[in-house]
């Protein structure tokens, strides 16, 4: 008989190491997304083209390629990374260009009329964003942010490919400990699920948040 | 260390080899998606809610968890219980279940869009369940969703290097392999990018003709 108390001790590991690279990795999309997203309605044609090309960049190829490129070609420059912070680059990079777009659709659903009326009341650009347009875009965004925040959590799993020792890793080595297969992979999966189901849950509660104040304002 | 042309001429062919089961098997997951969509979707419309509600469940637990996990799930947990599948055939259809419960999304939409009139004409000319789904309804829902469709195809041929987890020799693993034996990870795995890189610019062009194509219903 197994004793299989060690073995989920180890999953659970993992499962720390997973959600660390979750929250790590949405941060940083976070800040990509919001710098690209509003860059590429920059008035400056070279700051728009810059974050058109990032944007296109990592959308074209996915976060697996984008993943070994980082950790395996950049040592060449002379950058060497931990895998942690490789997967941090690489799932924050990936998923701040899906964002991106999110960003600037929302603020492009901002209606003429508020740009308008800030204009009209004299208010200059970073006055027009900070208080006018991203209040009103910021629930836009939300439920987006929301299910990106999920493909990130399972882009997390591509990571244990360079041997970082997040959840799929630990179910790799109970499998090749153990030789049972379902028990780590089930366990895995259902708390992946769980996870998955703790971000929508938690998106929802911002959105609920987010929009008091602006009943009325849209449905 | 140094970019290398004459490397990248050596290691070429492995790579287009590579390149080969790498539009084989989004191919082949993009049909077994779209089939696999089509019966969660009309499955979800169930009057049973037994049947919808699991249907459902299943679909939301499939796209909340790593597709890398579900297709080592298929590759080692399935031969436990006797199905023993090869490396490709068990890639595909991981790829086609996991892409199959978001196309499932986008069927749900088109059909949620055919007018209630047309089902209720179907109803009043006497079609069975059958004919209206063939006849009536999907005709109409279809077309419409043919860009959302594939811009999930293209999603799915960019998650095809994961099918090298398990095996496939596939363009990702024959970069990996070309790297591990001669040491030199630069060419093989900027190629690797490039290719998907082109492939994927070259499908968003056409997903935007197939927008202009199908997507406007109303002209119809």
């Amino acid at each position: 008989m197994i004793d299989w108390s060690g073995y989920i001790g180890l999953i659970l590991q993992g499962a720390l190491v997973t959600i660390e690279l979750t929250v790590m990795g949405s941060a940083l999309a976070l800040v990509m997304a919001f710098a690209a997203g509003l860059g590429r309605l920059s008035h400056f044609l070279a700051v728009r083209t810059l974050a058109t090309v990032y944007i296109e960049f990592f959308r074209g190829t996915s976060i697996f390629v984008q993943l070994f490129w980082v950790y395996f070609v950049l040592p060449f420059a002379g950058v060497t990374l931990t895998p942690l912070q490789a997967g941090v680059l690489a799932l924050g990079l990936n998923v701040g260009a899906y964002g991106a777009e999110v960003v600037r659709g929302a603020v492009r659903a901002i209606g003429r009329e508020q740009h308008e009326a800030c204009v009209a009341l004299n208010l200059g650009r970073y006055h027009r964003m900070r208080h006018v347009i991203l209040p009103q875009a910021l629930p836009l965004m939300l439920p987006t942010f929301g299910n990106n925040a999920i493909e990130l959590l399972k882009g997390t799993a591509v990571v244990s490919l360079i041997s970082l020792t997040d959840m799929t890793f630990q179910a790799q080595v109970v499998r090749a400990q153990t030789g049972s297969t379902l028990i780590p992979f089930a366990t895995i999966l259902i708390l992946y699920f769980a996870m998955a189901c703790a971000i929508s849950a938690g998106v929802r509660w911002l959105e609920r948040r987010g929009s008091r104040g602006l009943d009325g304002v849209r449905v | 260390m140094e970019w290398d042309w004459a490397f990248v001429r050596e290691i070429m062919p492995t790579l287009l080899e590579g390149l080969k089961i790498t539009i084989l098997a989004t191919i082949l997951g993009a049909i077994v998606a779209a089939v696999v969509g089509l019966v969660l979707a009309i499955a979800r419309r169930s009057p049973n809610p037994l049947i919808s509600r699991t249907v459902g469940f299943t679909a939301d637990f499939i796209r909340g968890t790593p597709l890398l996990v579900q297709l080592y799930f298929i590759f080692y947990v399935l031969p436990d219980i006797g199905i023993r599948l090869p490396p490709l055939v068990a890639g595909v259809i991981g790829l086609g279940i996991h892409y199959g419960t978001y196309a499932a999304e986008v069927y749900r939409a088109g059909i949620d869009n055919v007018p209630r009139g047309q089902w209720e004409a179907a109803r009043a000319t006497n079609l069975s369940i059958r004919q209206t789904w063939i006849h009536v309804v999907l005709p109409q829902a279809i077309p419409p969703m043919i860009p959302a469709l594939a811009n999930y195809f293209i999603a799915m041929f960019k998650e095809t290097p994961l099918l090298s987890a398990i095996t496939v020799l596939e363009l990702m693993n024959q970069a990996k392999s070309v790297a591990n034996s001669s040491y030199r990870y630069i060419e093989p795995m900027t190629l690797v990018g490039v290719f998907f890189l082109v492939i994927s610019l070259i499908s968003v062009v056409a997903l935007r003709w197939l927008e202009e194509r199908y997507a406007r219903v109303d002209e119809r």
